[in-house]
């Protein structure tokens, strides 16, 4: 083993004594080190000793990071989280959908009592049934907004996957590919459901728009 | 202008709910004679095999969407006349910039009320 003594080579510096092959591969910082390890042999070099040395500390890093990963429990994020999530805005979307069905049966009920009415009573429930139809149109504009949020949830499920298999959980799920680039129609391109009311366009300023048009 | 009530309605909503809603709107508006497709693809196929004076469609549906209709309807010798309104969720510059160049009779952001869409009806029935 090296004792720091000088050669025709020059300075040489002692072996870091704590450099060892990681117990365990996979990984390919972990693998480079080895590599690197395997390829010493005898003295070394004071530049070939800072070099190794860093190349333990990112070793180290590599082992840390894995066992934060590992004690955040990312598969739990993906095998239930997630699919909890999901299931949880599927059944939002459900109940609203048979909700707001009820109140248009009951609507169509109401209208149909309408021509037993006249005058005001008459036009009352009309106007009444009326406002009724436009508020139901939330049950559209909320399920388009929990299926951005499902999208969502889908791209971070893909995201943790790919993490996971990155740092050697097999017993994980496989990482999702990548979506695959898919040409587009200009309407699938600028299909991107309901803005946030602070960045929606008002019916007044798209018919303002369209105006400038003619 | 009055409205030709007898005239073919098509909606064309992926919503099963909002089809409903605006099929009950329309008969409120005394347009009896309406139908309804959930895509783009569907409404195609009815538009050319019948006879429809009036489109009222949705822009985010697959596999075709609203746009992708309207462009179909607009390069169809038969169609490519026939009034269509979209109302969508849809509510950027670029879209509804991209649905006038591509020949949209009028443009309603969802959510609407029945006096927007009775308006609307109304002028692009009366530019038919």
């Amino acid at each position: 083993m090296p004792d720091g003594s000088q050669d025709s080579g020059g300075f040489r510096a002692p072996m870091p004594g704590r450099l060892h092959p990681p117990p365990h591969g996979g990984d390919p910082i972990e693998a480079a080190v080895r590599a690197v390890l395997g390829s010493l042999s005898g003295d070394m070099t004071v530049t070939e000793a800072a070099l190794l040395a860093e190349l333990e500390a990112l070793g180290r890093e590599v082992m840390r990071a894995k066992s934060e990963i590992a004690a955040l429990r990312v598969d739990d994020i993906n095998a239930s989280h997630i699919p909890a999530a999901t299931d949880e805005l599927d059944a939002v979307v459900h109940h609203t959908a048979t909700a707001t069905n009820e109140i248009l049966d009951s609507c169509e009920t109401l209208e149909a009592l309408q021509p037993r009415l006249s005058g005001p009573d008459a036009e009352a429930l009309s106007n009444a049934v009326t406002r009724i139809y436009e508020a139901c149109s939330f049950q559209d504009i909320t399920g388009q907004r929990i299926g951005k949020v499902v999208s969502a949830l889908k791209a971070i499920e893909g995201r943790v996957a790919a993490v996971t298999a990155a740092f050697g959980r097999g017993a994980g799920p496989s990482p999702l590919p990548e979506p695959a680039t898919v040409a587009q129609t200009e309407g699938q391109a600028l299909a991107n459901g309901p803005q946030l009311p602070a960045a929606a366009a008002s019916q007044a300023e798209i018919d303002r728009l369209l105006a400038s048009f003619d | 202008m009055a409205m030709d009530k007898t005239t073919n309605v098509l909606i064309v909503d992926d919503y099963k709910t909002m089809l409903r809603i605006i099929r009950n709107l329309l008969k409120q508006l005394e347009f009896d004679n309406v139908e309804e497709a959930t895509d783009g693809q569907e409404a195609l196929a009815k538009l050319r095999a019948g006879q429809f004076g009036l489109v009222i469609s949705d822009w985010n549906m697959a596999p075709m969407t609203g746009l992708d209709l309207l462009k179909e309807v607009r390069a169809d010798a038969r169609l490519r006349d026939t009034p269509f309104i979209m109302i969508t969720a849809e509510s950027k510059t670029e879209n509804v910039v991209a649905a006038k160049q591509a020949g949209v009779s009028n443009y309603i952001v969802k959510p609407f009320n029945a006096e927007t869409l009775r308006d609307k009806i109304e002028k692009v029935m009366a530019h038919a």
